[in-house]
């Protein structure tokens, strides 16, 4: 399946628009420079052969070469990278964290006012762009209260969170609250959290209705199972009951969804970076759009594609594995 | 075993509904009745006819959306409808316990037998630990007639009769005052079936518990029980010593329902079923509820609802027949 | 007789309103929706005959007081940082999004639906292969591969209109194929093929009824997504040009004015996003819970 996406994304990027490079100039004025873009970036040659080189290319890690400086696509994003993986990785957490809890009190109210309110606002949270919520939280916490930071990824002044040096290996995960963890420095923990808060919030509470809607739904037919009845009848606490036996029987569905989900966080990240001027691949995207860069565009296009492949593939696997059904 | 005490439970005019979608259904009307210490009250009826209903409105988890709308319950003086969720939830498992019909899907799967005692012990008794709370587990097993050390086991490595004494244990665990078995020994076979009754009993004694006994087979509670309600279509419509029943039944339902217990005694008896079929409760018939299927039925019978006639001490009886003024 | 039939016809139209209130919390939905979009289409509508300036009319060129004005008796939308009038953008603003949104669906139902029953009927390879190639669209991040298409089709409304058709052709494609390969066993659609209904028969009279109302929904709901798509491709600047009025134009411009504490140049064309976005899905919910409706335990 990965193999077709790959497929579609040259054809789309490479073979509709005819010469990218074309595309590049928009006007044919300098031929000598565009043809030696061309030259630089193999794209004088047959169009089997770019495919089959572009394949090739991607097994290497060899993305191309930006059209602006010529330099490997596949180094700046994986420069970006770790960017977009914070804030996706916080991003679900807040979904998935406020979507369950949601979804658990709706259904406990069901079809009560509560359960409706809960409802509206989980289709109200999915009408909202993501960069209109975006921009409402900078105006409300940075620009009127001055809470939170409006834009970037860490105070500018001071150096980032650099990991662990034990002897020779440098262990750092790009993910700025975690590395400033394995530093040991409080402070810039704080920091990161700061500069990630907004982001993730946004983002979390764009997807969070669709883990209202489906832990609503599975918890209300858990709840009405035998065992929990008989559970209640002992006397057992309402928060008991609904955490440790309900929902862990729920929670299965959730998990897959996660994955189903990721697609979307990918989208909605583009946004929100380029909304909080956040510096992952979204903002890099946007940015190499600007300039009309081709070939970088489709590399990013490309790492998206894989991206996505490479979570449903692990969903796939955890979901067989977790299934009590294949397991005990 | 009838000592003249004050009563443990009062039924007073109990009726429950369900607000459906489709209407109100009525699924008790008008029960009254009282249990004391160390007896055993049986209610028998077919599906449908409300005994489920009646046992749940004891502790307060009728499902949602019936309401209890009328009438009372008294439990040792107090009256339950009007305690709030957190005092009713404290008497389920210490005053009243529920023993399910089904003990194939009223444990929870994925928790040893021992943990379930040691969190129904521990929910109400916050400050006892976890040894003693496994240890009295162990003792109670050994009173249900289970081997102390299936404590470590899973429920689906369980009989179903040992899991059905095991949910027994669990009842009887705090030291109820009543003990409501909803259909003990339907999902039972035969043989296991008459061990659970005499478990049950036997417990009665040594505890000194009131026993209630939910069922749709006669036969089962007219010997082991002190007093008998027969329900048809969510009313009471004969409540007497067990003895009288067996004796001297004199509704025609009640009726009905003893000529169609096989006896097997009787080589060449005759099987004689009740004709009809219970009614709808969305629309149950004007009058009494039971005319359409009576034998005796007369043109008052379709038109007024009798009330509860007392024809003997402790005997009771919803049917014209046993109207004392009426002419025939 | 003439007063009496356009008594009729009007009842004719209200009823239908009357019935959808009956129908619990669902009906409102689809009725609040409704009521929501129609507003906002009519409005767009006649927005050129309504709006009391140009929304491209730059009134700050020659005058410097109408810039950034906040919201007040003459503005009452306030003006952006070029003098333009927010109230008349507002007003007009939902014209692209709408073009966009209806071209696409229309295109998505063109090509999706047959696609859709074509595959399900044919079945085994060709029927497999077609569904790989949906399924991988469909995994893709929507904005993502709409970013793709339209880089490559160009600006303008109609290269936004197809390049968020691709992206959405596959949702068609599947609940139509899930609902057909469904349909398909269902006794009666087996005793039709068996007293020997020729194939275009049992697809128009048996299958495509029963699909039909899984297609509504499908729409209403892909129109919402679509003018979200739109808004934010429109945001990232692969939209239309700052001349024509548009929503999610004003919210890229008003970005760089946030510093300044000017919320007005967001805060209207954001609202008026999320009101047809909102209007949409909540007739998708709506629609859904009628359309197929889940067996549910008691109240409304």
């Amino acid at each position: 399946m990965i193999f077709i996406l790959l497929t579609t994304v040259f054809v789309i990027m490479r073979v509709l628009p005819g010469d990218p490079v074309l595309l590049h100039f928009e006007k044919s004025e300098n031929l000598q420079a565009m043809q030696q873009m061309r030259v630089a970036l193999g794209l004088d040659q047959p169009l089997w052969l770019q495919y089959v080189n572009y394949i090739f290319g991607l097994f290497r890690g060899d993305l191309g070469k930006s059209m602006q400086d010529f330099s490997p696509v596949a180094q700046q994003i994986f420069s970006a990278f770790p960017a977009t993986l914070e804030l996706a990785i916080y991003s679900m957490i807040i979904a998935v964290a406020v979507g369950v809890f949601l979804g658990v009190q709706s259904s406990k109210s069901y079809n009560r006012p509560k359960d409706h309110l809960i409802r509206v606002f989980g289709i109200v949270t999915y009408a909202i762009p993501v960069f209109f919520l975006g921009m409402l939280f900078q105006l409300g916490f940075g620009v009127g209260l001055h809470w939170l930071p409006v834009g970037g990824r860490f105070d500018m002044s001071i150096a980032p969170p650099a990991g662990l040096n034990i002897g020779n290996l440098h262990l750092a995960t790009g993910l700025y609250t975690i590395d400033s963890i394995l530093e040991g420095n409080m402070y810039k923990f704080v920091m990161a959290f700061k500069y990630l808060f907004l982001p993730s919030l946004t983002l979390g509470l764009v997807l969070c209705g669709v883990f209202i809607r489906l832990t609503r739904s599975n918890m209300f037919e858990t709840l009405r199972l035998d065992f929990v009845t008989a559970a209640k009848a002992r006397g057992l606490k309402d928060s008991t009951v609904t955490y440790r036996y309900a929902l862990r029987n729920a929670f299965l569905p959730v998990l897959t969804m996660m994955g189903l989900q990721f697609a979307m966080l990918l989208g909605g990240a583009v946004l929100t970076e380029t909304t909080f001027s956040w510096p992952g691949l979204g903002s890099y995207l946007v940015a190499r759009i600007n300039f009309r860069d081709y070939t970088a565009i489709q590399g990013t296009v490309v790492v998206f594609g894989i991206l996505v492949s490479i979570v449903s593939l692990v969903v796939d696997i955890l979901y067989a594995y977790l299934d009590p059904r294949i397991r005990l | 075993m009838n000592t003249m005490t004050e009563p443990l439970l009062t039924i007073d005019g109990l009726t429950v509904e369900y607000c459906t979608s489709r209407g109100r259904v009525r699924a008790v009307d008008d029960v009254s009745f009282s249990i004391s210490k160390s007896e055993t009250l049986g209610v028998v009826g077919e599906s449908g006819s409300g005994k489920s209903t009646l046992g749940l409105s004891l502790i307060g988890l009728i499902p949602f959306p019936g309401k209890i709308t009328k009438g009372k319950v008294i439990l040792k003086g107090k009256e339950i409808c009007t305690m709030c969720a957190e005092e009713l939830r404290n008497l389920r498992g210490t005053e009243v316990c529920y023993v399910f019909q089904d003990p194939m899907t009223s444990l929870n799967p994925v928790k040893k037998i021992g943990a379930h005692f040691v969190e129904l012990i521990q929910t109400h008794e916050p400050k006892v630990k976890k040894e003693e709370a496994l240890e009295r587990a162990k003792k109670l097993l050994k009173d249900v007639g289970i081997q102390p050390e299936r404590i470590n086991d899973y429920p689906h490595q369980l009989s179903g009769g040992m899991r059905q004494r095991v949910m027994i244990a669990l009842a009887i665990a705090l030291n109820p005052s009543i003990v409501v078995a909803d259909e003990p020994t339907t999902a039972l076979d035969v043989i296991v079936q008459a061990k659970i009754l005499d478990l049950l009993n036997a417990l009665r004694d040594a505890y000194g518990m009131a026993l209630i006994l939910i069922t749709h087979d006669l036969s089962i509670v007219m010997e082991r029980s002190d007093k008998i309600i027969i329900m048809y279509a969510g009313q009471m419509v004969e409540y007497a010593p067990s003895k009288d029943v067996y004796l001297n039944p004199e509704h025609p339902y009640a009726q009905g329902l003893l000529k169609s217990i096989p006896n097997i005694e009787l080589a060449d008896q005759k099987l004689e079923a009740i004709p009809g079929s219970p009614p709808d409760l969305l629309n149950p018939p004007a009058g009494c509820r039971f005319w359409p299927r009576c034998s005796y039925a007369f043109d008052r019978c379709s038109k007024e609802e009798p009330p509860l006639y007392i024809t003997g001490a402790e005997h009771c009886v919803r049917c014209f027949l046993y109207d004392p003024e009426a002419k025939r | 007789m003439d007063k009496n039939k356009i008594k009729r016809s009007m009842l004719g139209t209200l009823l239908p309103i009357r019935s959808l209130a009956k129908r619990g919390l669902a009906g409102w939905l689809v009725l609040f929706g409704g009521i929501l979009t129609g507003t906002i289409i009519i409005m767009t509508l006649i927005s050129p005959w309504i709006v009391p300036y140009s929304p491209s009319a730059l009134l700050g060129a020659n005058d410097p007081s109408k810039i950034l004005l906040p919201p007040n008796s003459q503005f009452p939308m306030g003006t952006d940082d070029l003098g333009r009038d927010m109230f008349s953008r507002v007003l007009a603003g939902g014209g692209v999004m709408l073009q966009v949104a209806i071209v696409s669906v229309i295109a998505c139902l063109v090509v999706g639906v047959p696609l859709g029953l074509f595959a399900s009927h044919a079945g085994g390879l060709v029927d497999r292969f077609v569904s790989l190639i949906m399924d991988s669209i469909y995994a893709f991040p929507g904005l993502i591969l709409a970013i793709a298409v339209a880089l490559v089709l160009g600006r303008g409304v109609i290269n936004m209109a197809l390049s968020i058709t691709v992206v959405y052709i596959p949702s068609y494609f599947r609940v139509i194929r899930s609902q057909v390969l469904s349909i398909k066993e269902l006794p009666y659609v087996e005793a039709a093929n068996a007293a020997g209904a020729k194939k275009r028969t049992v697809l128009s009279r048996y299958i495509l009824p029963n699909v039909l109302p899984s297609i509504v929904v499908v729409a209403t709901v892909n129109f919402a997504d679509a003018i979200l798509t739109a808004a934010g491709l429109t945001f990232i600047g692969m939209g239309v040009p700052a001349s024509v009025a548009d929503w999610g134009w004003d919210l890229s411009n008003g970005q760089k004015l946030l510093a300044s504490g000017s919320w007005w140049v967001i805060a209207f064309p954001g609202l008026m996003i999320i009101l047809l976005a909102l209007g949409f899905s909540l007739m998708g919910e709506g629609l859904s819970e009628l359309l197929n409706p889940r067996l549910e335990q008691g109240g409304k």
